[in-house]
């Protein structure tokens, strides 16, 4: 006749803490508004994954590469919508440059493109989202910075698009240069190194400015577009990519001012020297085959050349693919799935397409540019 | 039990049952627990083993330090002063004071108009309590977020460029980048008036007090509301008057893009603020609503039989009984509003979420600013709880 002993357990209440590494949904399909709450939880989350998730991946075995050949795919951080760099199509493909580049080292590691996984990430949360090991590269016109290079943990592998700030405003205020914004309105995204350029050059001219900060590009550019602002900043390709996004696109000018150096690359997580090395000869590979003039159409031409340097970059001599923990053929694989910077380039932001941008910085050393790439050999 | 044991089984005749220990509730008891805080010591510990050990591995500095760094980014509402050159500490101290005022200011509106839509929702008018259904009903089965941008682009949308504003006698002005006052500007002297202030609000309770002890005692009445009134405004306006009219104002000035001078309150507090206020009052009707209806008719009734005025009954019986169904309840709005206003990143308001959100992304310090998010939420919460449960106590029955 004995009593049942009354369970007094106080069970932890822990339901926040394990968060799994690689939540993939609350990043996928973040387009539009109703997406803000979804980010700040997911800020959260991340936060957390950077405390409690992904940890045994980092401590034990930080091989990004062997980790991506095993899911069989390359989680790449990109925007949330940018023209002409990363911005899913109608059938929800994404393309554009730093899209290519994702899928470039796909193609390097797979002989395949698709094999890429594509997390949009906010300006604010893209760092969290790496350094949580979440995505396995950024390629999301991200400026390489010291700070950014140092103390977030985080190494840039190049430089795919030199970029400089500018500043949009409408035509109807008649306003023909930076200097003259003295009390103006000025919507910009959080997050930047826009945000703090503006800060600086409002500040060294001695002019006053009043900032409207937003979460995200899109309600940057739509609060601009209502009124809100008087002045649009961003990189200067952003610029033209946001402003095809107006109501009336043509009431709207770009200043002539370049207010900062913008260098936009691809960023991975700092320690792991070979998934850096991947990235930046990836990266490297594209612009060299646009050196030797190696294109999609005229690839199998070039497997038959005689040229030392052609036979050595696509595999025919030599082992540097494999050194790098990809195959011999790495250089063949994303010039014959992605195509070379040139093509990259040309398809995505070109002068043939909406965006319209002329080479300038981003051509070849050799053609006045800045895109130099160190020998493959 | 002891008498059947001492009787049926002489073997175990004397002390307490014999059970073996892992079924002695109290032990059992004190073992789950030891387990089960075990388990919560090795999760923190591993948890917080494994923060620092990445950190470390990803090369990212931790620790507070960067509070003092220099932040270097604009912030659109500054209630202190504020320069890009200051500190991270200071910039989201600046967050925090402008999640501060919005939620004390949606509160006190939130109160009003819940109060209202709550009476309003037992009027014997038809059509006034339809209206305050339908505005229930609606309002608090839409989600917050989507209210919020609603207000902000119907804000936005329904107000002129700064160029055409709307002016009332040249001194307020309305357009897209809010809504300007002339700003005090506050000359030597001018002290006393906030000293004059202060004085006639103690005042003005001192004399509520002794009107009420003197009603109490003789019956006699004060005119209370008339003297508290004059005494708050008078006593200032006074002071005003004898220092030499110290305080003087800026007018806004049209400048090349946007008013220049005077005091703006930018669209996004405006648009958050109504926002909140529109939402939770929705909730706070209801919880109104309940409470007056909580009252037992009967309580009416006898106030009637007496010969109480409406107006009387209304405050000297319903109200004190509805109010102690509502505190508690009404504390968790307050809550909710506070803990709702971290919704401003969505529209671009300087809230703590905000610029706390800047600091993160410039600084990589995701940990610590999330660290600094809970805390002041936190601290937020229970301030407020502190305060509604003391008032819960002050207002709830005595029995006699």
């Amino acid at each position: 006749m004995q009593k049942c002993g009354v369970f007094r357990v106080k069970a932890p209440d822990d339901g926040a803490l394990w968060v799994p590494a690689k939540d993939n949904k609350s990043t996928t399909n973040r387009v539009g508004k109703a997406a803000t709450m979804k980010r700040i939880v997911s800020t959260l989350a991340l936060g957390a994954a950077l405390g409690f998730g992904a940890t045994a991946a980092l401590a034990q075995a930080p091989s990004t590469l062997r980790n991506i050949q095993n899911k069989g795919f390359v989680q790449c951080g990109v925007t949330q919508g940018l023209a002409g760099f990363s911005m899913p199509d109608s059938a929800g493909n994404w393309t554009g440059l730093d899209v290519d580049l994702c899928r470039a080292i796909a193609a390097a590691i797979f002989n395949d493109p698709t094999k890429v996984r594509f997390s949009p990430l906010s300006a604010k949360d893209r760092f969290t989202a790496l350094q949580s090991g979440e995505v396995d590269l950024l390629s999301r016109n991200t400026t390489w910075t010291l700070q950014r290079d140092t103390s977030l943990g985080l190494n840039f592998a190049g430089i795919n698009y030199y970029d400089g700030q500018g500043f949009m405003v409408r035509k109807s205020l008649n306003v023909k240069s930076a200097r003259e914004l003295s009390g103006a309105s000025v919507c910009v995204q959080t997050g930047t190194t826009t945000e703090l350029n503006v800060a600086d050059f409002f500040r060294a001219n001695n002019l006053k400015y009043e900032p409207v900060v937003f979460a995200s590009a899109d309600e940057t550019i739509k609060a601009y577009d209502s009124g809100r602002c008087d002045v649009f900043t961003t990189d200067a390709s952003g610029l033209y990519a946001e402003r095809v996004k107006l109501a009336k696109p043509d009431d709207h000018v770009v200043l002539p001012e370049i207010i900062s150096k913008e260098p936009l690359g691809p960023v991975v997580r700092h320690g792991d020297d070979q998934w850096l090395d991947v990235v930046k000869w990836v990266h490297f590979a594209m612009i060299t085959a646009e050196e030797l003039n190696i294109t999609k159409a005229n690839l199998d031409q070039m497997l038959q050349s005689t040229n030392p340097e052609v036979r050595r970059v696509l595999g025919v001599e030599g082992n540097g693919g494999e050194a790098l923990g990809l195959t011999k053929d790495w250089v063949v694989r994303i010039v014959r799935h992605v195509g070379n910077y040139a093509e990259i380039f040309d398809r995505n932001v070109g002068p043939s397409t909406r965006l319209g941008i002329s080479r300038g910085l981003n051509a070849l050393w050799t053609k006045g540019g800045l895109q130099y790439a160190p020998p493959i050999r | 039990m002891a008498k059947m044991t001492d009787g049926t089984l002489p073997a175990r005749a004397t002390g307490a049952p014999k059970v073996a220990f892992f079924n002695d509730p109290k032990t059992r008891s004190l073992i789950f627990q030891g387990l089960a805080l075990a388990l919560l010591v090795f999760v923190i510990f591993t948890a917080v083993t494994n923060a620092v050990t990445n950190l470390r591995n990803q090369n990212i500095a931790g620790g507070f330090g960067f509070l003092d760094q220099t932040a270097g980014f604009g912030i659109s509402q500054t209630p202190i002063p504020w320069s890009e050159s200051m500190s991270y500490g200071r910039a989201f101290l600046i967050g925090l004071l402008n999640t501060l005022l919005v939620a004390i200011v949606g509160i006190f509106f939130a109160t009003l108009l819940g109060f209202v839509v709550g009476v309003a929702r037992l009027s014997p008018n038809w059509v006034i309590s339809k209206i305050a259904y339908w505005y229930v009903e609606v309002i608090r089965n839409l989600p917050l977020l989507f209210q919020i941008l609603f207000w902000y682009l119907a804000v936005l949308a329904s107000m002129p460029a700064p160029r055409n504003s709307h002016s009332l006698f040249g001194l307020f002005f309305a357009n897209q980048r809010g809504i300007t006052v002339p700003r005090p500007i506050f000359e030597p002297g001018s002290g006393y008036i906030g000293i004059a202030l202060i004085l006639g609000i103690v005042a003005a309770f001192v004399v509520r007090s002794w009107a009420y002890k003197r009603q109490a005692a003789t019956g006699e009445q004060f005119p209370v509301a008339a003297s508290m009134v004059g005494l708050i405004l008078g006593l200032p306006i006074v002071a005003y008057l004898v220092t030499g009219m110290p305080v003087s104002f800026d007018y806004a000035q049209q400048g090349r893009f946007n008013l220049t001078g005077g005091m703006t309150l930018i669209p996004e507090f405006v648009a958050l603020t109504l926002a909140l206020v529109a939402y939770t009052a929705a909730f706070i009707g209801e919880i109104v609503r309940a409470g007056i209806q909580a009252v037992s008719y009967g309580q009416t009734e006898a106030g009637r039989s007496l010969g109480l005025p409406e107006g009387r009954i209304l405050n000297l019986i319903v109200v004190p009984q509805a109010l102690r169904v509502i505190i508690p309840p009404l504390t968790s709005q307050y809550l909710n509003l506070a803990k709702n206003s971290s919704l401003a990143v969505g529209i671009g308001y300087p809230d703590m979420v905000s610029v706390g959100g800047t600091i993160l992304n410039q600084t990589g310090q995701a940990i610590e600013i999330i660290a600094m998010w809970m805390g002041c939420y936190l601290t937020i919460s229970i301030v407020t709880s502190i305060f509604m449960n003391w008032y819960n106590q002050r207002i709830a029955l005595v029995e006699r």
